[in-house]
């Protein structure tokens, strides 16, 4: 055995005396009090807690998951999922038609997430400006949130060269004609394994387990893992203490262990599931039944093909090539769309493509040379694109009903249309666009032909999200919205929300980079108004 | 009580067997939830997952002597990942399992006539096939989750992946 030469910033900082609790194993109850309690460690909570602990403030953070770090992270899908992941990464919308991939564990999305890092889309904001009249929330104002934060988390162009599943992407655009670009990766020192979305192993990806929670806990902060916020006491217009409830080692079954807050402001950062969920628990005051309406998805369908090279889509950053040739038309025409490659992992391919038995098996022998694509719809520009609405289970834990609707099958027909083409462009022997018993063709022909009669229906078509966004949308108005646009809840003095689930559409773009600026911003304003300036990090 | 869990049961009620079952699945989420240490699977539904995996795994199993370790490890790897389900998941699975693991259960929604241990490739291959294209969501979404338990389940195990011609993830050394 030789010890791991990789330096784990995590367990460092534990040595030195960074003040942490594994609710799980807790004996007796835990009253904390601090000036701000946050639900959530993700893009949200983590940047909102770096800004508040640096600027002074005794600081607490409330995860659901577990504390991993690069000495836990083993690159195995076996313990990934489970440990990292929202219902072990099987978590489901209402009718089970949507897979949703959710972070849950100290850093959330942002530690297994692919590292795409966007700008939120010009487009985007001048919707949001104009359609919905939100200000404050335009170009000039965010421009310098988005710099501060890819200083900080390391976003730049990435120069090594693509990996093949993502080089096909661009090759097959450029023989249609089309454009593609790279995509910025929040990445320092990146080895190129293409593991990231089991946890990052080199510390490389700037993830915020590794750059603000640490920065948080190293001025003071206190965080408590495995505990799931369950309640938000009200006392008039104020949030009187937050009561949360210590979960199993597992982290999924609730153990009779409480975890009481008592803070000056409360913010809610628990994504954007989460996050109406915990409201809607509280019964915190909603006249205009807007918590948890309109949750956006970017659903997305997908197109395998075989390719006569090796692929090995396991290996070298995922996502690293994207074209929005199909995202820029109108908001009031049909949707669009962004194409990326992901990752391809034996147990994530192989649930991915549907049906069983020696077909299945096939494809799966052809790992090596398998390329995939995903089109990204982006959802809740639109009156046929209203969202997904979260509700509470009678255990008290969130469903997303999110209904598809022949506008969404429009747009993943013309979907597996545009990756079947492409993929051929690219030089695919055969393509199988992820449907129904999963036919593969191996003529741009016969697959055009063959996806124009496919019956795209819920569970006929499996769709996966990676991005979940909205239903505690900000804005002026508290007709339209949840929160103001300092992220404070409207009818509450001190909550505010500070997570994607501000986002009053989808964003049409990997969101992490949005959530980190306006994260930035509002915890800066809040830091403002409780007293104190916020410092630099 | 959840109303896609009302509808859940109200489904597998309205068919023909239900009478005879309701008072089984009582009896069956009983045993479960008075399982001490919770393992996943009840010996009945354990062996449901047995006879499904090598008609699911048809063509990735692997021959030979590894054949009954690779199967024994993929119904493992279902067990660990329904202990890793929420609590509303789990429910969910185990009436699925109550309903499959009972004589009319077995064949009035699933088809399947002989006892799950007695039952051959053709039954299994004919009970996965109906449900994968039943215009029942109940049946749609039951395939999907045995799809998806069955399948992680094994591509997880390093077993599979000499046959999928992937190598595992890197070793590190610096």
């Amino acid at each position: 055995m030789t010890a791991t030469p990789i330096a784990d910033p995590i367990r460092a900082g534990l040595a030195s005396g960074w003040d942490v609790v594994d609710a799980s194993t807790l004996d007796a109850d835990l009253i904390v009090e601090a000036d701000v309690a946050i639900v959530g460690s993700g893009a949200g909570g983590g940047v909102t807690a770096e800004t508040l602990a640096l600027a002074g403030y005794k600081v607490v953070v409330l995860e659901e998951g577990p504390l991993r770090s690069s000495s836990d992270f083993r690159m195995r899908e076996a313990e990934a999922y489970p440990e990292l992941y929202q219902e072990s990464a099987a978590r489901k919308t209402r009718d089970k038609a949507i897979n949703i991939l959710q972070g849950r564990c100290v850093g959330g999305g942002t530690t297994v997430n692919w590292t795409s890092s966007f700008r939120t889309p010009a487009s985007t904001l001048s919707y949001w400006q104009r359609t919905l009249g939100i200000e404050g929330l335009d170009e000039p104002s965010l421009a310098p949130w988005f710099a501060k934060m890819e200083d900080r988390l390391g976003i730049a162009p990435w120069t090594i060269a693509p990996n093949a599943n993502n080089a096909a992407l661009a090759r097959g655009a450029a023989k249609l004609g089309i454009e593609s670009a790279a995509i910025r990766r929040n990445v320092r020192g990146c080895w190129n394994l293409g593991y990231c979305g089991m946890g990052c192993p080199t510390n490389a990806k700037q993830s915020m387990l590794v750059t603000t929670l640490p920065a948080a806990l190293g001025h003071g902060a206190k965080l408590v893992t495995r505990v799931r916020a369950e309640k938000l006491v009200l006392a008039g217009d104020r949030v009187d203490r937050l009561v949360a409830r210590a979960l199993d080692a597992t982290g999924t079954t609730p153990i009779a262990r409480t975890v009481t807050v008592h803070a000056r402001s409360y913010v809610v950062a628990a994504g954007a599931i989460g996050s109406p969920a915990l409201l809607l628990r509280s019964g915190v005051p909603d006249p205009h039944a807007l918590v948890g309406k309109r949750t956006f998805l970017h659903p997305a369908v997908v197109s395998a093909a075989r390719m006569d090279e090796r692929i090995e889509g396991y290996a070298g950053a995922p996502q690293t090539i994207y074209s929005d040739h199909w995202l820029e038309v109108p908001f009031d025409g049909p949707a669009g769309f962004k194409l990326e490659a992901p990752p391809i992992h034996p147990a994530l391919a192989a649930t991915t493509l549907t049906g069983h038995g020696e077909p299945h098996a096939r494809w799966m022998r052809a790992l090596p040379t398998m390329h995939v694509l995903i089109a990204l719809i982006r959802d809740g520009f639109h009156q046929d694109s209203q969202g997904g609405t979260v509700a509470l289970r009678d255990d008290g834990t969130p469903v997303l009903d999110y209904p598809l609707t022949p506008y969404l099958f429009d747009a993943m027909r013309r979907a597996f249309l545009a990756m079947a083409d492409l993929q051929f462009a690219a030089g695919a022997r055969t393509v199988m666009p992820v449907h129904g018993r999963g036919d593969d063709f191996t003529t741009g022909e016969a697959a055009r032909r063959a996806i124009g009669e496919f019956a795209i229906a819920p569970l006929a078509t499996p769709i996966v999200s990676a991005h979940v966004m909205g239903g505690c949308p900000l804005g002026s108005d508290p007709k339209r919205a949840v929160v103001d646009m300092s992220g404070r809840h409207h009818h509450l003095a001190n909550l505010h929300v500070i997570d994607g689930s501000l986002f009053p559409t989808s964003i049409g773009a990997n969101p992490q980079l949005s959530i980190y600026a306006v994260a930035a911003k509002l915890s800066d304003a809040l830091a403002t108004s409780l007293g104190r300036k916020a410092r630099a990090a | 009580m959840d109303p896609y869990r009302r509808r859940f049961l109200q489904a597998g009620l309205a068919g023909a067997a239900a009478l005879a079952i309701a008072g089984g699945i009582a009896w069956f989420r009983r045993r479960i939830d008075s399982a001490a240490t919770a393992p996943a699977l009840v010996a009945e539904a354990r062996d449901v997952v047995r006879a499904i995996v090598p008609s699911m795994l048809a063509g990735a199993l692997p021959q030979g002597a590894e054949r009954a370790a690779a199967i024994d490890e993929t119904v493992g790897g279902v067990e660990r990942a329904m202990a890793g389900l929420p609590p509303t998941a789990r429910a969910e699975l185990a009436q699925l399992f109550a309903l499959l693991t009972l004589g009319a259960g077995r064949r009035a929604f699933a088809g399947v006539t002989p006892a799950w241990n007695d039952a051959t490739r053709p039954d299994v291959d004919a009970f996965l096939a109906s449900w994968q294209s039943s215009s029942w969501s109940l049946k749609r979404t039951a395939y999907d989750a045995l799809h998806q338990l069955v399948l992680a389940a094994w591509y997880a195990n390093p077993r599979s992946w000499p046959a999928i011609g992937y190598p595992g993830p890197p070793v590190l050394s610096a």
